[in-house]
């Protein structure tokens, strides 16, 4: 399986390491409700068949931490972009 | 004695060679299996069956093969379960029978064969029940005596092995006719195509039938295409390479057998190599198996696939018998009393089950004279070790016994599917083939050929290039026309006869696990009619062939037996690998030390030359002491360079530890992010102790970042978080706050550091730096920090310590780091200066109370660890939110304290679990554990820090260390962590 980086291109997936659910943002540690926010955000996952955004670190090559979307029924990626490309959107 | 050598066949009869079976001599061709050239010397046993060790022969003349296993080579190049039809023959070429004891024609197992009444489907879970306690003693011993496969070499592999990635635009799986249409269609183009085959002669059953393409040989237009293919630069030719699976984002695993036709391998060649193929199109053209018919006593030696039968007669110039008859339910079996004739070998009859036969065959029997029985079936077999005779119903009820000493059978063909479903494709039934073909599959997989159900030679080429030129052209590659080669387009015309229900004796389905039609029909009985459960129960399917040719015939019982259609009972997948492959080319190079890299220190040559002995800390050497010639144990080295650092002077090196470069405006605030305490406003010049969470409130990580300006600090890890914490710190960076500017870079590998401590440690450095740098108190405080240049080096000083003692760490570039600890040596020689080592370290942050990774375990958090009050309340950090959850701040958690023997003759060992005094030893008398023990030279007694129920109130208390595993059971007392040195006073001097 491979991941086209959006720095350094098709790239061997033991070159990646996984880390989890790209959609679960840090939650306003200020805001109210913090600790139950905080509790969902560590602990809760939804654990889709089909298309889910995960979060992936470049640690054999760039160093970049990248958002993927891949099939969990097909392992299939649709997108690979930078992480913080996709915080900013 | 039945097999002989015939004309002609590929083989090259100039090159003559001499191999041995079961410790018998025997010669053959280059161009020959271990399989033919036995079936050419007249053999016909090559090994017992699995379940009933009833004598096997050869089957077919593929990887298909369930039945022709051998161990081959000897000592530590043996291998079992060799299949003898794919073993290229080499000179030299030793091979021993398997599964037989004493011997191959005298097997004593073969007595379970009267026992069979009792082996049948599902015995193991029925006879071998109860009692429990007879599995592991009884049981179990006589299972795997009696059963088994072969046997392993038990030496380490002398061999090498490769692995290598290679990419391209097609795949072509198989050089048959489709496999070679689709790649010299697609190689045309330009497209890059890796075409590979398991076989060592490139062509498929181009090598193994009579046919005529475009007016020359088969063979011979294989091998022009081969040629051809081999001449163009973007084409790869593998043969030998067998493609074992498809693997998720177009990946394919293929093992090449680089020396496996060879004694042993060239110099400096891999016995095999493991490729990674990565390639936006495959073409799987792997042609099909041929199915068995089940009847009775078909698995005698000497009963044969049809298909094989040709494959010795025209590749190998092989007749497997002196007299053959035919069994077939298709016009296929035919062709192999044609190909009889043709090569001089007497065809005893042709037994048809089909009710009539086409003209066109009906006067080729008659031309011929050949004894015919159309609407028949074979019954039953005769012969002891090979076969003698079969006997014939015919469609009028009469028996007809036949002298025959082969049997070529012909139950239709079974498309191999094998990659299609590897990604969780389904097959799906076909009523026109009588077969499985391809399914839902991946998007990338292209099926031509007989691996699609298109049989005939014709429609092979024509499929194949299709095929071809269609992936070629879906890449952008423009393809030209192709001009198809003429040939013959000979058809099947199967009529499916699944098994023989009129027969005498055992009919096998799956021969190598002596499955048996009647084992099916006990499947349904006892309920197991899913096809999945059916194999479970009576293990069809699930021997080292993985029911290749058996899977569908005992499905398609299954079907008639429970009355349903075959679309709607289905079949098993396979998974990847398609055929065995051995495991030392998974792990290719990655051996030993070469499994993963070794880091060692820049000091290591030095530390090596002083007496060293080394540990592993995650992939790094570091040295763990320096023991002198006289020294008696362990505890006597590391006690003297305890009391050495304590006394006057020690030198250690900590390069490992983690190091990252943390540079920004907004660096400050980033520190203040992922410390639990502030570092926002530490001043330039000096460092900090910093302790880092998880965000689920746990201890992650600490050491100590010191600040060298104010946008530049540099951090420090343990040496076994190094990594993870980098890659934190770049999360936090990228994902979380993307809007600071901050940048951070890993130096551990860049800088050597060298922790000099004891009281004479600023004399020493005194002597080192010479006026080069001021290193007083006054210049230097406890924690301050410089960087400077010394002998025109960037060089930094940390005035921290982890001993306890007056310490300070140097740090240079790394290429400089030997000649350093070379300086500091030499620089502390009027001291007495010792180099020490982790032992001695881990000893002496005990005596401090230093938390380390025994403590920092991933349970604990920073109140746990008597750091509660360093979690600043004035600002957010990661952690922050959820280490205030009402479990985290339970007053009754373990937490860290000090503990040391009442008893000073006493040891303790870390792991002890503590009790109360007299309270029974129980899990909810657990008041917690030792997470480390040292034995302490500085106050003469065993010292160590544990995680004990309310522990800080507990100072002075007295509990039990309780050990039962090593027969521990002492009074320890509880105390401040801090043992040594509690007011720190050592470390301001």
């Amino acid at each position: 399986m491979r991941i086209d980086c959006p720095h350094c291109g098709s790239r061997d997936i033991q070159e990646f390491v996984y880390r989890g659910d790209a959609s679960v943002s840090r939650p306003d540690p200020d805001g109210e409700d913090a600790l139950k926010h905080f509790v969902d955000a560590v602990h809760l996952r939804t654990n889709p068949a089909g298309f889910h955004s995960e979060h992936w670190y470049h640690s054999g090559g760039c160093r970049s931490w990248v958002t993927v979307v891949r099939d969990t029924l097909t392992h299939e990626i649709e997108s690979v972009g930078f992480a913080n490309e996709e915080i900013d959107r | 004695m039945s097999g002989f050598r015939t004309g002609g066949g590929l083989i090259n009869r100039a090159h003559r060679m001499s191999f041995t079976f079961d410790g018998r001599e025997y010669s053959g061709f280059a161009g020959d299996t271990l399989a033919s050239a036995l079936l050419a010397s007249g053999e016909t046993l090559f090994g017992r069956s699995f379940k009933y060790h009833r004598p096997r022969g050869v089957v077919t003349a593929g990887p298909e093969e369930p039945n022709a296993l051998v161990e081959m080579r000897k000592g530590a190049r043996r291998e079992p379960n060799t299949k003898a039809t794919v073993a290229e023959l080499y000179d030299g070429l030793e091979a021993s029978s398997q599964n037989r004891w004493p011997s191959l024609k005298h097997d004593v197992g073969a007595v379970t064969s009267l026992l069979a009444p009792f082996f049948v489907a599902g015995f193991y879970y029925k006879t071998f029940m109860w009692p429990a306690s007879f599995w592991e003693k009884l049981y179990e011993p006589a299972i795997r005596r009696a059963a088994g496969l072969g046997h392993a070499s038990d030496e380490p592999d002398p061999d090498r092995y490769e692995k290598a990635y290679a990419f391209c635009d097609v795949l072509v799986i198989g050089s048959g006719p489709a496999g070679l249409s689709a790649a010299l269609c697609a190689g045309r183009s330009g497209a890059r195509v890796i075409l590979a085959d398991e076989d060592f002669a490139l062509g498929g059953r181009l090598n193994a039938e009579r046919y005529e393409v475009d007016g020359i040989a088969g063979h011979k237009w294989a091998a022009g295409t081969v040629e051809e293919l081999r001449s163009l630069p973007n084409v790869i030719v593998m043969p030998r390479t067998t493609v074992f699976g498809a693997y998720d984002g177009r990946e394919f695993g293929l093992i090449e057998r680089v020396a496996d036709h060879m004694p042993v391998p060239l110099m400096h060649q891999p016995r095999q190599r493991l490729w990674r193929v990565v390639t936006k199109k495959a073409i799987l053209a792997s042609g099909s198996y041929e199915r068995p018919i089940p009847f009775g006593g078909n698995d005698r030696p000497g009963v044969m696939m049809a298909s094989a039968v040709r494959t010795y007669l025209n590749r190998y110039g092989v007749s497997p018998g002196r007299r053959v008859s035919v069994f077939t339910s298709s016009d296929d079996g035919w062709q192999t009393a044609r190909d009889l004739l043709a090569a001089g070998v007497e065809v005893a009859a042709v037994i048809d089950a089909r009710p009539k036969v086409s003209p066109a065959l009906a006067d080729f029997a008659s031309r011929e004279a050949i004894r015919r029985y159309i609407g028949s079936e074979v019954v039953a077999t005769k012969g002891r070790q090979s076969l003698s005779a079969i006997t014939v119903i015919d469609k009028t009820g009469i028996n007809h016994e036949i002298a025959a000493d082969c049997l070529a059978v012909s139950g239709g063909f079974n498309p191999n599917l094998y990659v299609t479903t590897h990604l969780g494709g389904r097959p799906k039934w076909s009523d026109v083939i009588h077969a499985f073909l391809p399914g839902t599959r991946p998007s990338h997989i292209e099926v031509a050929g007989a691996a699609n159900g298109e049989f005939s030679l014709a429609d092979a080429f024509r499929s194949g290039a299709a095929a071809g030129g269609k992936a070629a052209s879906d890449l952008g590659f423009n393809t030209s026309a192709f001009e198809l080669p003429k040939t013959s387009d000979d058809a099947v015309n199967l009529s499916p006869l699944w098994h023989v229900e009129r027969s005498r004796q055992k009919a096998f389905v799956d021969f190598q696990h002596d499955v048996t039609v009647f084992d099916v029909g006990l499947a349904k009985q006892e309920g197991f009619r899913s096809v999945e459960l059916l194999k479970r129960y009576t293990t069809l399917g699930m021997a080292t062939d993985q029911g290749k040719i058996s899977a569908v015939n005992g499905h398609a019982i299954m079907a008639a037996l429970t009355g349903k259609p075959m679309e709607e009972v289905g079949t098993t997948v396979s998974r990847p690998p398609h055929t065995p492959v051995t495991l030392a080319a998974f792990a290719g190079p990655y051996r030993g030390k070469h499994f993963q890299p070794t880091r060692r220190a820049a000091s290591h040559k030095w530390a090596e030359n002083a007496g060293a002995s080394f540990v592993e800390a995650g992939l790094w050497l570091r040295a763990d002491m320096f023991a002198r010639p006289q020294e008696k144990n362990w505890l006597e080295t590391v006690s003297r360079e305890v009391t050495a650092v304590r006394e006057s002077v020690g030198f250690c090196d900590v390069s490992t530890l983690g190091k990252i470069d943390i540079k920004g405006s907004d660096a400050g605030e980033f520190l203040n992010r992922v410390y639990i305490n502030g570092f926002g406003k530490l001043a330039v010049g000096k460092a900090r102790y910093g302790m880092m969470l998880r965000e689920d409130g746990f201890a992650f990580d600490d050491g100590t970042t010191a600040r060298f300006a104010e946008d530049h600090f540099v951090m420090s890890t343990t040496t076994a978080n190094a990594g993870p914490a980098m890659q934190h710190l770049e999360y936090c960076r990228q994902v979380l706050w993307p809007e600071l500017d901050v940048q951070i870079v890993s130096v551990t590998e860049q800088w050597a550091q060298y922790a000099v401590a004891g009281p004479n440690a600023r004399a020493v450095l005194e002597r080192l730096f010479g006026n080069a740098w001021d290193v007083s108190n006054e210049a230097l405080p406890f924690m301050g920090v410089r960087a400077f240049r010394w002998k025109e080096l960037p060089a930094r000083v940390f005035r921290i310590s982890f001993s306890g003692e007056l310490a300070y760490e140097i740090a240079v570039p790394t290429r400089y780091g030997e000649a350093l600890a070379e300086a500091i040596m030499e620089a502390g020689r009027d001291w007495k200066i010792v180099p020490y080592g982790t032992e001695a370290l881990g000893v002496m942050r005990i005596e401090k109370g230093h938390v380390a990774g025994p403590e920092l375990n991933g349970q604990t958090t920073a109140a746990d660890l008597g750091m509660g009050r360093m979690m600043s309340t004035k600002k957010d950090f990661i952690g922050r939110v959820l280490s205030g959850r009402p479990g985290m701040t339970d007053p009754d958690r373990p937490a860290v304290v000090g503990l040391k023997c009442v008893d000073p003759a006493q040891r303790l060992r870390a792991g002890a679990h503590f009790l109360m005094k007299g309270a029974e030893p129980t899990i909810e008398n657990d008041e917690g554990y030792l997470t480390s023990a040292a034995y302490s030279p500085t106050l003469s007694r065993w010292i160590g820090l544990g995680l004990i129920r309310r522990g800080p109130e507990r100072h002075g208390e007295i509990v039990r260390a309780y050990d039962p595993v090593r027969g521990g059971d002492i009074e320890v007392e509880i105390c401040s962590p801090h043992q040594v040195d509690p007011e720190g006073t050592r470390l301001h001097v």
